[in-house]
């Protein structure tokens, strides 16, 4: 199960002479269980503040977030989160890195890695089980980066454009193997980017945000089948559809 | 060239360093032999050698190395079990920071040699005594790197850990911070040999041993015998350097091996 509900939610920091700044207002979004749900929004329209809720790394305002029927409180190993940057611990081999959910956890060494060696190979990066991070490139970290998060076996994973610094081909390629690994593990999927061409190749709904302060514009379903060709006509469509929403509707007002 | 983590240099790197000290030695004796012509004012490396060559017969040096490395050794300890606490609680913790630092800034311009009256009416003519001096010359280093490097740990990693289930702070300080600070730590640590080491001949000059490195160049001082003063000066380096060495090549190399591919 993966079935997250978020009723009314704000948040508002304080700014320096006093007043605050509102930078979600009345948030309300249902995701269903094993959906891939994609935040769009530019920069400052505080999509970060919104997954960071759901993470439970900060406290909302006002409003609630329910992950099948728990309200959330705090982190739990129920939702697992993909960073912007870089996050993977550098004084940790990749393999220790996956493990270190488990280890946390209190899970014997030999079981640990056993569960986080199947998820190395499942982001393919078996040749470098004992490599540091450093010795990565973009692309792989953030895959091990999914391997972490994915190790602890959560209902829910939160991606914070994870892909924003990868060049456009390994981003591609780092997309389409998402949806694979999303294919294989059925996890319920909430990702944000600011990329129209991203939302509409990964996800079965486009939640459109305005600028700041961020409110829900639109939700988009994409109905379109996988895997989806960039290239093609009815791709394209899509793309032009949010493309007119956003600049229409969602704009700074 | 490495082997077995410690660095070989071939005879083709080293020669331009070794000709340097062969040209010191030699202008050194011909200074002493020709110019000085006077032991007492400057012994020349015959002199020492022979120096050397005498008080190793007596056994002398390896006692003193012995009492010295014991000073040390409690001074550095001292240093570590001290500094290193403050310096995370501080690093950690704005309450901790805001409530020490003053005191900290307050204490740690104050050269270690100005503790040794205290050292002595508190510990006597004891090894405790110039351990304390000691100390007081290498806890800052180790406080203030640990405290900097605690500071400098990225919010994103204690972020990354709480979303894995590392939410209790000493979890979040043994698994996150001080492995993330463990390269800041370490070079305080060996700032504070560094320091420690230096104060290691004036703690030892008040007469806390009969013995030691520090102890017995005054001795020879007092006896003027020159040649055996230098003999204490060149030991005294050496194992300086030693001491640095491990740090350079064992301890970098086998803790912070994680650190070889990052820009630091």
């Amino acid at each position: 199960m993966g079935k997250l509900e978020i009723l009314n939610l704000n948040q508002s920091f304080p700014r320096d002479d006093g007043t605050r700044l509102a930078v979600l207002e009345n948030i309300s979004l249902e995701v269903q269980d094993e959906e891939f749900v994609c935040i769009l929004g530019s920069s400052g329209c505080g999509k970060t503040t919104l997954l960071r809720l759901i993470a439970g790394l900060d406290t909302a305002g006002s409003g609630r977030v329910i992950l099948d029927g728990e309200e959330i409180r705090g982190t739990s190993p129920k939702v697992g989160m993909v960073f912007q940057e870089y996050s993977l611990f550098p004084w940790r081999s990749v393999i220790d890195n996956i493990a270190f959910g488990l280890e946390m956890r209190g899970i014997a060494k030999d079981e640990r890695y056993r569960i986080a060696e199947r998820y190395l190979n499942l982001v393919n990066l078996s040749q470098f089980r004992t490599s540091y991070p450093s010795e990565l490139s973009g692309g792989m970290r953030q895959r091990v980066a999914v391997a972490r998060a994915l190790a602890l076996d959560p209902v829910l994973l939160l991606m914070d454009e994870p892909f924003g610094a990868l060049d456009a081909q390994t981003r591609n390629m780092l997309q389409k193997e998402l949806l694979d690994i999303w294919e294989a593990t059925k996890k319920t999927i909430v990702f944000i980017t600011h990329s129209v061409d991203e939302a509409v190749y990964l996800s079965d709904r486009i939640i459109v945000l305005t600028p700041r302060p961020g409110r829900i514009c639109r939700i988009f379903p994409v109905d379109l089948p996988r895997p989806r060709d960039r290239t093609s006509p009815e791709f394209a469509k899509v793309r032009r559809g949010v493309l007119d929403l956003i600049n229409q509707n969602c704009a700074i007002q | 060239m490495s082997i077995i983590g410690i660095r070989v240099h071939t005879i083709r790197e080293q020669w331009p360093g070794a000709l340097a000290i062969v040209v010191a030695l030699i202008f050194w004796e011909c200074y002493a032999a020709f110019i000085t012509r006077n032991s007492f004012l400057l012994p020349g490396p015959a002199d020492v050698l022979l120096a050397f060559i005498s008080l190793a017969e007596k056994g002398i040096l390896l006692t003193d190395f012995e009492v010295s490395m014991t000073h040390f050794a409690i001074g550095l300890i001292l240093a570590l079990i001290i500094g290193i606490p403050i310096g995370i609680a501080m690093g950690w913790n704005r309450r901790a920071d805001e409530f020490l630092n003053p005191l900290i800034e307050i204490l740690r311009p104050i050269p270690p040699l100005a503790w040794i009256p205290f050292a002595i009416i508190w510990f006597g003519f004891t090894p405790v005594s110039a351990g304390f001096v000691i100390f007081m010359g290498a806890v800052f280093p180790i406080l203030i790197n640990t405290y900097a490097g605690f500071q400098g740990v990225s919010r994103i990693f204690v972020e990354a850990g709480r979303m894995l289930g590392c939410t209790r702070t000493l979890d979040q300080i043994r698994y996150i911070a001080f492995p993330a600070a463990l390269p800041s730590v370490v070079s305080g640590i060996r700032i504070a040999t560094g320091v420690g080491w230096m104060c290691l001949v004036a703690a030892e000059l008040f007469g806390v041993s009969n013995n030691g490195l520090g102890k017995d160049l005054w001795f020879y001082y007092d006896l003027h015998q020159m040649d055996s003063v230098v003999v204490y000066m060149l030991i005294l380096g050496l194992i300086g350097l030693a001491i640095d060495m491990v740090f350079r090549y064992y301890i970098d190399r086998h803790f912070l091996k994680w650190r070889t591919g990052e820009v630091a």
